[in-house]
């Protein structure tokens, strides 16, 4: 069989039915790993052995009630899993092969019995929106393999796109689920800031983190995140909602709905095919019973600044304790304390973490905090109040994930105040906390995907999914499947 | 010239809780290297902190203690420093909104008293243990990696190292009290700093200070001070000037040495630490934490005064520590004579602590069996005398004194009868001294009451043998 | 124009115990500076009494209970580390 034309629902029938076994399953997305993962490079890790076994066990001892019962899946590499390595993309954490414990999001996809089969590439430690600055390889975009699958869950989102796993988990700090999700035509979700726990996500930036899945259908997003999500005791910043059940709140009803559209998120930087996918998107979902009008988010502009200072200001001290000590490569140069500090993390690190750190560092130091730090936390404020007031009269807000879709892979070596203006459309959320899914909208002349962003009230993650299901019924963009064409 | 000494002092308590103050790891002194750690502890990577309300509220209660103002809103922030001991590479600790700030406590120095600000007190973790050894190498063990502290700086108010003693009495005295630490330097549960500066008197503005470091004792503290103080005097009546610097206390010469000239003020880089909640601590859950708080020295040594009738310095000696103080209450509970109770505390107690270099916990007599000797003595069961060999037995081996004085015989003799059989011997064996009373040697019946306390090995009731003896003598 | 001098970014570099080559300073020095420059578009924002945001939703006095729990052994805790002795983590020593 192949995994990649099927929902999760379709794939819970089969099993039900027994017209597959999980370890059919299972084979199918290790062999389609074998297949093509030297062309998309998604994994740095496949644990074919574990999985396998996991498999087994599951046909073994049914529990079919289980709500991720054998699915295959696959998890960015900065989420801790018990035994198996997790390296952030980074040198520093090659030889990390046992983090001692389950995230809590793996927990909770184990407990659910889905099967983790790898640890997927990204950026590393998660800065960076192409997976170009992983330390391993650099992922292909399956649309295209000579374009960028997007960052820092590019890995996750061309495993996803690529049919090599039903789902995986990524991270979004400033758009790191949303932006590759965007780019390889699938559905990524960045909840509400505290829906899903931290715990064993390694951190980025800390207040700006959360965790979310990439699929290839809205429903079965929904479902992921229903498993995934909940107050966690490790994590005193998860919410204390009640989670309900995303994936049956999938009524297609939008009669009624009040849409937002910022005009910053339309200036004109988006490229034409990219406006005209989402006016399309717009159109649509008056033919359905929904209105939009244009609003502002005056403060938008100013996020790429404030998002820079904070998540490099909390990145730099979360990143402080990869220091050679208890775990990670402690360089050979390690004469003294001093040197085992500074040759560990210089040859450890890669040059786009350095250049954050030394962001960070400047803006945290003294005689700069009030200047920099506190100033970027107070328009942070101000941000938060730009989407209050919006949501005081929309149910959703909506635009483009992106201004443009994937780029060619080698290609950001251009100005990285351009590569910044990108980011005025996710970073604002994470900043806000709001969750927002990308659902594909579209595709370039070229056959690059491109995404429509649905914005929503804090915890109102199923009202975005009833909105993005909506659009996904009444479209066809989820149905096409990559070639893996292009050169490489 | 002469110079006026400015003290200033931090203090560093680990809070007693079962639990460390950021993760469930045992909060324990001594166990093995490495055992009482999880990965929060190691810094390992995804971990968040989760903090323990047991420590915030015995935070508070040592706040409170201190008469510190508690903040309404507080929070915690992360400090940056790298060091192999401190796993994250930074201190969770609190910046600008510490839990407590504004409290004092009242010292005595020579009979005046005087009170010193606590400018603040706030909570942290506390680091990992760096053993340095001997081949290049160090060793870390992470045990102690967030156990719970509290940080308590005092204002500049001591003027002398003798005020920096009795702060730091005063300060563990108090701590104590309240029960949230053992306040043990020996195992490190306190620890202290102490910053000293001179500046001729009338001079309003500071003198250029010193940290003193490695501090052991209180002892020390007080010793490391004098000791700065001199040098720094004669830095500058030789015209030099004192460097900002940390110094270490070397007990072996009781000199302080130079360890660092300390240049600009090292950037932490504090923010605001975005893996924890801010507190806000509305009046009831106050409320609660000050309902906690025990009797505190002060008021027990007030109450001591006034309920017990005991002398100022008595009441001041009882409370000193709370072992003491709770031995001596639990003694006197039933009735038993607090004066009596406190000399025997203060007296043979103390002195045999001293003499075996014990504490009262070690000791073999309990608040139970000290009362109901001092019982025994009350009711004239035994005399003060035998009291004293009653208490040889009790302090070492323990045991029930009504017990002891029966099995080895030791009651008094009050009998009327029996008494005046031994005076009649006593008297007929010594006439010389019957006839010396008779004359009027008022001296002779000393002598005689020896005789009858030899005669009965000391156990006869010294009052019966005074009256009978005057009566025998009398009828002769 | 270049605000932030290539010695403070040496400082810098101190601070986070990074070893940076002469080459590396001058480049990180440069990155530093384009984005202190584009950073400074906030001082246009008015933020007087605008209260700073820390988290991106409101909680409040999230605590757990006082129990201690045993997670990992000994063994375990030392299972990554790089060198370690007689159940400790070794270190080389502040001097050579």
């Amino acid at each position: 069989m192949t995994i990649n034309n099927h929902s999760i629902k379709d794939i819970e029938t089969m099993l039900h039915n027994n017209e597959i076994t999980v370890k059919d399953l299972v084979e199918s997305s290790l062999n389609r790993i074998k297949e093509v993962d030297d062309r998309v490079k998604a994994f740095i890790t496949v644990d074919e052995e574990n999985a396998l076994k996991k498999a087994e066990q599951l046909d073994q001892n049914p529990n079919k009630d289980a709500k991720l019962f054998g699915i295959p899946g696959a998890i960015k590499d900065n989420i801790v899993t018990k035994g198996l390595r997790t390296t952030c993309g980074s040198q520093f954490l090659s030889n990390f092969t046992d983090p001692l414990y389950d995230a809590t999001v793996v927990d909770k996809l184990h407990k659910a019995e889905a099967i983790t089969v790898g640890k997927l590439n990204m950026d590393e430690f998660a800065m960076g929106s192409t997976t170009e600055n992983s330390s391993y390889q650099i992922t292909h975009n399956p649309w295209h393999l000579d374009h960028v699958p997007g960052g820092s869950s590019g890995g996750s989102a061309a495993a996803v796109a690529a049919g090599e796993v039903l789902f995986s988990l990524g991270t979004d700090t400033g758009g790191s689920i949303r932006q590759p999700a965007a780019f390889c035509g699938v559905v990524g979700m960045k909840p509400t800031y505290g829906r899903v726990s931290r715990f064993g996500a390694v951190a980025f930036a800390s207040s700006l983190d959360q965790v979310g899945p990439i699929t290839r259908t809205v429903e079965d997003n929904a479902r992921i995140l229903e498993v995934i999500s909940g107050r966690d005791k490790m994590d005193m910043t998860s919410a204390h909602e009640d989670v309900p059940a995303f994936s049956e709140g999938l009524t297609g009803d939008v009669k009624g709905l009040k849409i937002a559209v910022p005009k910053e998120y339309l200036s004109e930087a988006v490229d034409p095919e990219v406006k005209e996918a989402v006016m399309n998107a717009l159109k649509l979902y008056e033919s359905l019973g929904a209105t939009w009008e244009e609003v502002s988010l005056p403060h938008s502009k100013y996020a790429a600044a404030v998002y820079y200072i904070i998540s490099s200001g909390e990145a730099s001290a979360n990143l402080a304790r990869f220091d050679g000590v208890r775990y990670g490569v402690r360089s050979e140069k390690a004469k003294n304390m001093l040197d085992m500090f500074r040759f560990s993390r210089s040859e450890g690190f890669g040059d786009e973490v350095k250049k954050r750190m030394f962001l960070g560092a400047y803006a945290l130091s003294s005689g700069n905090y009030e200047v920099y730090y506190k100033k970027a936390q107070q328009v942070r404020t101000l941000i938060k109040q730009d989407f209050d007031n919006v949501f005081a009269n929309y149910d959703v807000i909506m635009g483009p994930t992106t201004p443009t879709p994937a780029f060619k892979i080698g290609e950001k070596n251009f100005d990285p105040m351009v590569v910044y203006a990108r980011d005025v459309t996710t970073v604002p959320i994470n900043l806000a906390g709001v969750p927002a899914i990308s659902v594909p909208c579209g595709f370039s002349k070229e056959g690059l995907p491109f995404g429509l962003q649905i914005i929503g009230k804090h915890f109102a993650e199923q009202t975005i999914y009833r909105v993005a299901h909506a659009f996904e019924q009444a479209t066809d963009f989820h149905k096409t499947l990559p070639q893996l064409g292009g050169a490489q | 010239m002469n110079f006026e000494t400015v003290i200033g002092i931090e203090v560093h308590v680990e809070l007693k809780t079962k639990s460390k103050i950021f993760s469930p790891s045992a909060n324990e002194f001594g166990a093995e290297p490495n055992s009482n750690v999880n990965p929060i502890d190691l810094g390992y990577p995804g971990t968040l902190p989760v903090l323990n309300e047991e420590a915030v509220n015995y935070g508070m209660k040592a706040a409170m203690a201190l008469n510190c103002e508690i903040a309404t809103y507080t929070k915690f922030d992360r400090k940056n420093y790298f060091y192999p001991d401190n796993p994250k590479a930074y201190q969770i600790s609190q910046f600008d909104q510490p839990i407590g700030k504004n409290g004092w406590i009242e010292i005595e120095v020579d009979g005046k008293k005087k009170r010193i600000g606590i400018n603040r007190v706030h909570l942290e973790e506390d680091a990992g243990k760096l053993t340095h050894g001997g081949d290049g190498y160090s060793l870390v063990d992470f045990n102690r990696q967030g156990a719970p502290l509290i940080e308590i700086v005092s204002e500049a108010d001591m003027r002398s190292p003798e005020e920096a003693y009795a702060y730091l009495e005063k300060l563990k005295n108090i701590i104590q009290f309240t029960g949230v630490s053992d306040v043990k330097m020996e195992e490190g549960s306190l620890r202290c700093d102490a910053n000293i500066s001179i500046r001729p008197r009338g001079q309003e503005r500071f003198g250029t200070k010193t940290e003193l470091k490695n501090l052991n004792s209180f002892a020390h503290v007080q010793k490391g001070l004098e000791f700065e103080e001199k040098r720094q005097a004669e830095l500058l009546l030789s015209g030099e000037s004192v460097q900002h610097e940390t110094r270490r206390f070397d007990e072996k010469t009781g000199e302080t040495i130079l360890m660092r000239v300390k240049e600009d003020a090292e950037d932490y880089r504090y923010f605001p630490e975005p893996d924890l909640v801010p507190l806000y601590i509305d009046d009831a859950w106050k409320e609660r934490v000050r309902a906690s708080i025990p009797e505190l020295p002060d008021e027990r040594r007030k109450r001591y005064v006034e309920e017990y009738g005991l002398p100022e310095y008595d009441a001041g000696v009882l409370t000193s520590t709370k072992e003491m103080s709770d031995f001596f209450e639990e003694t006197i509970k039933d009735g038993i004579d607090a004066k009596q109770a406190s000399n025997w505390l203060m007296g043979d107690i103390s002195g045999y602590m001293n003499k075996h270099q014990k504490e009262l916990s070690d000791l073999e007599i309990t608040p139970q069996s000290l009362g109901k000797m001092i019982q025994l003595i009350q009711d004239g069961t035994i005399s003060s005398k035998i009291a004293k060999r009653v208490f040889a037995e009790l302090v070492e081996k323990g045991g029930d004194p009504e017990q002891i004085v029966e099995e080895k015989g030791w009651a008094q003799i009050s009998d009327e009868g029996q008494l005046t059989e031994i005076i009649t011997k006593v008297l007929d064996e010594n006439e010389q001294s019957v006839n010396d009373f008779k004359e009027g040697h008022k001296r002779a019946l000393g002598h005689l009451v020896g005789q009858v306390m030899k005669a009965t090995k000391g156990q006869a009731n010294p009052q019966m043998v005074n009256k009978i003896l005057v009566q025998e003598m009398n009828k002769r | 124009m270049s605000h932030v001098s290539e010695d403070k970014v040496k400082q810098l570099a101190d601070m986070l115990r990074l070893a940076v080559t002469e080459e590396e300073a001058t480049r990180y020095t440069e990155h530093l500076n384009k984005m202190v420059e584009y950073v400074k578009c906030l001082e246009e924002v008015d933020t007087d009494g605008v209260e700073p945001m820390t988290h991106a939703i409101e909680l409040k006095n999230v605590m757990r209970d006082d129990e201690p729990k045993q997670w990992i052994t000994q063994e375990q805790a030392l299972k990554n580390a790089p060198d370690h002795e007689n159940g400790q983590f070794r270190v080389p020593a502040i001097l050579d």
